[in-house]
């Protein structure tokens, strides 16, 4: 049976749970802040604000989550996690810019979403992390 | 950079998951170290050769 380091595998396990318990919270007030406003209160401003005020004070939680998460790494997958954003930043800039222009020039003949752009961020980082942690495997 | 970590944790009779409790890293951290694959950061190689009680360059060979 395979064993556990303890200190260093609980502190990332009980990290990586409080990130994910952080993102989703995250995207139930982005839920909510974006199909509220159409479904849920029709019109009203204040609870518009109000949505939108608790989705982007979430995303801070999650932000700080996502820090102590990576501080609990160790040296390894600190610098795993660190290529793989450093790949998805690079991509997000050169290819969000691309993007831009190719809306701006009417080249394509939909409007370039943000949406778009942070679904690349997505897979772009999570392809960095499984090709670093096979890498050093 | 090569290293002996293998030899001594075969000679101390510690598994790879045993080795990376005591330095407080991951498990694959040791294995990526012992094939080469990833060179240890100072404070992390010293720890190691604390453990082993030698010294970083009995223990770390830059190829």
């Amino acid at each position: 049976m395979k064993e556990k380091s303890k200190p260093r595998a609980e502190l990332t396990k009980k990290n990586t749970i409080n990130l994910a318990l952080w993102t989703g919270a995250w995207l139930v007030t982005m839920a909510i802040s974006s199909f509220g406003s159409l479904f849920l209160w029709e019109g009203n401003s204040l609870l518009s604000g109000l949505a939108i005020l608790l989705n982007f004070l979430v995303g801070i939680g999650m932000i700080l989550a996502n820090i102590k998460h990576l501080k609990g790494l160790d040296e390894l997958q600190r610098k795993i996690q660190l290529e793989a954003m450093g790949i998805a930043l690079g991509l997000a800039v050169v290819a969000g810019l691309a993007y831009s222009s190719l809306d701006q020039t009417n080249l394509i003949s939909y409007n370039a979403e943000i949406s778009h752009l942070v679904i690349l961020i997505g897979i772009t980082y999570f392809a960095g992390v499984l090709i670093g942690t096979s890498r050093y495997r | 950079m090569k290293n002996k970590i293998k030899i001594l944790r075969a000679e101390h009779e510690l598994t790879q998951q045993q080795l990376a409790e005591k330095v407080d890293v991951s498990r694959q951290t040791i294995n990526a170290i012992e094939k080469g694959k990833f060179d240890p950061s100072l404070p992390l190689a010293f720890k190691i050769s604390k453990l082993f009680n030698m010294s970083i360059e009995e223990i770390f060979q830059n190829e």
